[in-house]
């Protein structure tokens, strides 16, 4: 189980036949991820890794029914991208490319209103569903299949999480990457309500950074209407105002989005945050303790 | 990326929106030159740096004769201004925006910004000009009014128009105001940029509606597509490090403390900087070396980290998912070999090939820490440095 992706899940490569495309391709394939397609236009008809290419995603989704894609594409032409997969009426495609300006993403928001499709990213590490199905650029090994749910906007810091998580013994369900950019597909909340929703998730983490309102909202939403335990880390609590810490996102400005604010709105909300990212392993286990789901949770 | 006031005004007088007649002037003959040409009976003199409360800091002034301005472009250029903005290091003056005085009767202010949780652009305006805009929303937030852009349509003459209303623009002049407000979306849009500011807008005693400031931010990830607006990237206000690190693709900020971080991925690169905060360090520099680092990027980001003088021990944080640890390893000791290390270096591997790449730091003859985890390794460092 776990959320957005499974084992039945069919996916698309869009630009399959760019170098981190192929190898990411190469990734998921040995981890069991059924792909099914690849897009690259001017390079229908032939094939890579054994997976056919098609010009155009609609091509793909009518020949092999896939129903995610998953986007390498350079950033010039990722938004572009996303909207042919939104035009394909695709559940969710899921944008790995980072650098795209955000006039377009601006302008792919609009273009997504009323449509069915669901975009993770951009500029994220992707979606990884334990032992089923990996989409991204994350190391598989690292996941174990269990019953933790996580959600952040950080790709390395999501690694450092199940890798703490692995090792103490609790596997997880499904880790969601939304992304380090300022305007990006599915948040905090959209994620937190599917893992909500989801009865193989008993608890989440959630790991957020500077810039932006998404976790004070999350936090007021978990308040109002989460059923399970939800633990919190924030990066960035060092960061100087006005300065772009690496993601597009990552900025404290005019006093708005400081670690601190969002620490506080996570502990108003009544969770545990891990002081340093070192302790979100512990801090899961302690939560998970006190709500008396430790030996459920416990996988290995 | 940040462009300076007259190269803004350069931009809008492009989009038809209307500012001061001014000239930039490098030297104090330059600035001399350009009044003559701008022939007023009143001058401003105004220091051209990237940081914003100029004025306050003594960095604008008003020149009523040839002579004035001679001498005040003298005592300026070559100055170290210090605003509320640069730090207390403050910015060296060397360009001057030369303008024609304004008889000013309002200030005003409009702004233009992306709406991250709407994820549109918002056109921002108050009668408040002429202060910090942060202070007009926390102290008096009903005198701060938004519209919200489709991007589909862009701003309408209408949204411009109750902007002007609700910022109190007399009644005759909010046809120039709106024109002004949709010429300035047009500039924000066509170039692409993340912020614009007009602080403050003014309404003039001969009626006209004029940009006295403007501060424009531009969208790094866009700039491949302004070759114009790279134009004018002036080095001289970047940090030498950062400018280095860049020509690397190497994401690198320079912070005030002693231990140097090099670390894969923006997220943990932050996290690593609170580590060490929170075991009492404290870190000379953001560094994410990004997830293809190669031994050459690891030992540019080596070079750039022991330029800094303050540098008194280096953390490595790599949490190899996809790259193998061993690979890292050999980039560190290269990188550490090439440069000649001189000071600390502890190292935390995690990930692919961790054992691999353990052996090959402690095999290297190199006074290598191994740290066990990201807290592991923040404590070694800030104990070795002290």
């Amino acid at each position: 189980m776990g959320v957005y992706i499974n084992k039945d899940t069919k996916v698309i490569v869009q630009g399959i036949t760019g170098s981190t495309a192929l190898f990411h391709t190469k990734q998921m394939l040995e981890y069991g991820t059924k792909i099914v397609a690849g897009v690259t236009p001017g390079k229908g008809g032939t094939e890579v890794e054994g997976v056919p290419v098609f010009n155009t995603v609609e091509d793909a989704v009518k020949a092999t029914g896939a129903n995610v894609s998953v986007i390498y594409v350079p950033a010039p032409f990722a938004a572009d991208a996303i909207m042919e997969a939104v035009d394909a009426e695709l559940d969710m495609t899921i944008c790995i490319t980072e650098h795209i300006p955000v006039l377009d993403m601006v302008n792919v928001k609009r273009y997504m209103e009323g449509k069915k499709t669901r975009l993770v990213g951009p500029n994220c590490p992707g979606v990884i569903t334990a032992d089923e199905c990996k989409i991204g650029i994350m190391p598989g090994y690292i996941h174990t299949k269990g019953h933790v749910g996580v959600v952040s906007r950080s790709g390395t810091l999501t690694y450092e999480a199940v890798h703490q998580l692995t090792q103490a013994g609790i596997g997880q369900t499904t880790a969601v990457g939304i992304g380090g950019d300022p305007v990006n597909g599915t948040n905090f909340i959209d994620a937190l309500t599917a893992f909500n929703a989801d009865e193989e998730t008993y608890a989440v983490v959630m790991i957020g950074e500077i810039g932006g309102t998404a976790e004070e909202e999350a936090a007021a939403w978990i308040k109002a209407n989460m059923t399970k335990p939800v633990v919190g880390f924030i990066g960035g609590q060092t960061a100087p105002e006005g300065k772009r810490m690496g993601h597009a996102g990552a900025i404290i400005s005019g006093g708005q989005g400081t670690a601190e604010g969002k620490i506080q709105a996570m502990k108003d909300a009544g969770m545990k945050v891990a002081a340093t990212p070192s302790v979100i392993g512990e801090t899961l286990i302690e939560a998970i303790k006190e709500a008396g789901l430790y030996d459920a949770c416990k996988t290995h | 990326m940040n462009i300076h006031e007259y190269q803004g005004k350069q931009l809008l007088r492009q989009y038809g929106v209307a500012v001061s007649n001014g000239i930039v002037a490098f030297s104090p003959e330059e600035a001399v030159k350009a009044a003559k040409e701008l022939n007023s009976s009143v001058y401003v003199v105004k220091a051209q740096i990237h940081a914003g409360g100029r004025g306050k800091a003594g960095g604008v002034k008003i020149a009523k004769s040839l002579d004035e301005v001679r001498e005040y472009a003298k005592e300026l250029l070559g100055k170290v201004l210090v605003t509320h903005q640069t730090g207390p290091e403050g910015k060296e003056i060397k360009r001057l925006l030369i303008e024609e005085g304004s008889d000013i009767k309002k200030e005003y202010y409009v702004g233009l910004v992306l709406d991250r949780a709407t994820s549109r652009v918002t056109l921002m305006g108050s009668e408040e000009g002429g202060m910090d805009i942060e202070e007009v929303a926390a102290n008096t937030p009903e005198k701060l009014f938004y519209e919200e852009i489709d991007p589909v349509v862009g701003l309408t003459g209408f949204q411009a128009r109750r902007m002007a209303f609700n910022m109190n623009i007399p009644a005759k002049l909010v046809n120039k105001a709106a024109k002004f407000m949709l010429g300035l979306y047009q500039v924000y849009k066509e170039k692409d940029a993340s912020i614009v500011e007009i602080n403050p807008l003014v309404v003039t005693a001969d009626d006209n509606v004029l940009a006295l400031d403007a501060k424009f931010n531009f969208d790094a990830n866009a700039l491949y597509r302004h070759s114009d607006i790279l134009e004018m990237r002036d080095f001289d206000e970047e940090d030498a490090k950062e400018i280095e690190a860049s020509k690397y693709d190497l994401s690198y900020i320079s912070l005030d403390g002693n231990i140097g971080c090099m670390v894969n991925g923006a997220g943990l690169a932050m996290a690593t900087m609170d580590t060490i905060s929170y075991y009492g360090g404290s870190p000379a520099n953001f560094l994410d070396v990004g997830g293809g680092a190669t031994a050459e990027k690891v030992t540019e980001a080596f070079k750039i980290i022991l330029s800094d003088a303050n540098v008194k021990g280096i953390f490595v944080n790599i949490f190899g998912g996809i790259m193998k640890c061993d690979v890292i390893a050999e980039g560190v000791i290269i990188a550490a070999k090439e440069v000649g290390l001189s000071v600390p270096l502890v190292v935390r591997l995690e990930g692919t090939n961790v054992d691999l790449g353990k052996k090959l730091l402690n095999e290297s003859g190199l006074n290598i820490i191994a740290a066990d985890s990201m807290a592991d390794g923040a404590q070694k460092i800030v104990n070795l440095v002290g």
